[in-house]
């Protein structure tokens, strides 16, 4: 390679707008529904998550990435998980220090972060044939994907569900209660979310002929 | 691919892992003092909620200063410890003591009931026998530490007393607010750990809480009844019924059960600040 390659080349600013459409862990590769279903049914702690896995994702990327030439292959999915780990209670840790009540919402589903599969899939796809940066970008790429989709799914549960967003009761406000409006139990439940989140699968897909498959 | 021998392999696992522990412990260590305080902020929100009193994380201490006018610890027979501060209390040790209290006493009841099947299971029915577990039992009760909060509002008085039981994932734990006749309940506050959100998990809701208002926890003779938590609806003359969550059936007589056991072990407490009345 002649010359330093800019930090944000081209190739560089793929890596972080691809994973919002294209190649989307949730509504394209289909990873992370789990967690995807059981923390939607709110506005805020969907946000919380997102950003607690983009630092997870980022940063693990990021290490695996440095050590990469160092991992012995034998033994580098346990090395994986070691930093992933590592990252989920550090992260754990921080939110139960600074934001004590989103940690309570979110409960179990910040320490099974560690299982999430997008984030081993992108140790193993990405960060051990890459280079600290892209792959530090792939990380925010891929989480800002996934969160996307987290947060798309939690508006229309919060809304339809609780008749809120972010807490502030947008429904009652416009008086749409009077006229006999009820909200919609089911949105709070977790097949609604997996609905939605087939819905945002069916749009994407009809408006991107590539993810067409054709067989 | 590069070859790695096995030496490099675990000394790079150890170095590793060794890194890996130094940083949690480090971490952790910092931001203990910041979450505990975190955790006695959520505790005083409990004790306040258990008062029909909502607070937020930000105004939670200056309100339990405003409204908490006296707070103590005391153990099973009424009597104060006054060396230890009910905040710092360690109610999951105090459940366990409870749970050991009534597995005794139910040792004595079957003694009772059936001596003949004790004789067979190679149990003693001798008196001595009787003597040894009670004074186990009362041992137990001197060393149980209760925490009892007196709140001042609207120019009355409400006890305040912890609970803390199973459910069904993981513990449940509340706080239940007491009139100044220490028969009427005035409030309950209960949250859990981990039980299934939508179904036992709805013990944190208003809905469920708001109806143990003005319940009793004694019968017209007196005698400790406890607030039952009955599936299918509770009828709605019966002064000791609340409906169970649909659902949540191990998580509702989870909390019975945390009310049954704990209310008892602050009877003595109540029967004597009842003779002051």
């Amino acid at each position: 390679m002649s010359g330093k390659e800019p930090l944000f080349s081209s190739k560089n600013i793929k890596l972080l707008t691809e994973p919002l459409n294209k190649s989307n862990p949730i509504t394209v590769l289909v990873l992370g529904i789990c967690s995807a279903l059981a923390v939607t049914v709110k506005l805020e702690p969907s946000v919380v998550m997102a950003v607690s896995v983009m630092a997870v994702l980022a940063v693990s990327n990021m290490v695996i990435s440095a050590m990469r030439s160092y991992i012995p292959p034998r033994i580098r999915i346990i090395v994986q998980l070691v930093v992933i780990a590592t990252m989920v209670i550090l992260v754990d840790q921080v939110l139960k220090a600074f934001a004590y009540d989103v940690s309570k919402q979110l409960s179990v589903f910040v320490g099974l972060i560690i299982t999430n599969c997008i984030i081993m899939g992108r140790l193993e796809a990405f960060a051990l044939g890459n280079k600290p940066w892209p792959s530090f970008l792939d990380g925010i790429g891929n989480a800002a994907g996934y969160g996307l989709i987290l947060v798309i799914v939690a508006f229309f549960r919060e809304l339809l569900g609780s008749g809120t967003i972010w807490g502030y009761p947008v429904l009652e406000k416009i008086g749409l209660y009077k006229t006999g409006y009820v909200n919609n139990g089911m949105m709070i439940l977790p097949p609604m979310a997996l609905i939605t989140v087939g819905i945002i699968i069916w749009i994407q897909r009809g408006k991107n002929k590539d993810l067409i498959e054709t067989n | 691919m590069k070859q790695f021998s096995n030496r490099y392999i675990y000394i790079f696992s150890a170095v590793l892992v060794i890194v890996v522990a130094v940083l949690l412990a480090f971490v952790s260590q910092i931001l203990k003092p910041i979450q505990e305080k975190n955790e006695r902020i959520e505790q005083m929100r409990n004790i306040l909620a258990a008062v029909n009193v909502e607070a937020t994380s930000k105004n939670a201490e200056q309100l339990y200063n405003d409204y908490i006018k006296e707070s103590y610890t005391i153990n099973s027979d009424g009597i104060k410890i006054d060396s230890l501060k009910p905040l710092t209390v360690d109610l999951k040790k105090q459940t366990t003591a409870i749970a050991a209290i009534n597995a005794l006493k139910l040792k004595l009841v079957e003694r009772k009931i059936s001596p003949f099947k004790m004789a067979v299971s190679g149990g003693n029915i001798k008196k001595a026998d009787t003597e040894v577990i009670n004074a186990e039992i009362s041992k137990l009760r001197q060393t149980l530490q209760l925490p009892v909060y007196v709140c001042f509002k609207e120019e009355k008085e409400y006890y305040v007393f912890a609970l803390r039981g199973k459910g069904l994932w993981g513990p449940v734990w509340g706080y239940i607010s007491l009139e100044e006749d220490f028969n009427t309940v005035y409030g309950a506050y209960f949250d859990h750990k981990s039980e299934t959100p939508g179904l036992g998990a709805e013990i944190n809701t208003p809905l469920f809480q708001s109806q143990f208002r003005s319940k009793k926890l004694y019968d017209e003779n007196s005698k400790f009844v406890s607030v039952r938590v009955l599936k299918g609806g509770a009828s709605g003359d019966s002064p000791h019924n609340v409906d169970a969550i649909s659902g949540g059936t191990i998580t509702s007589k989870g909390v019975e059960k945390m009310l049954e056991d704990w209310l008892d072990q602050y009877n003595e407490f109540i029967k004597n600040q009842k003779k002051e009345l």
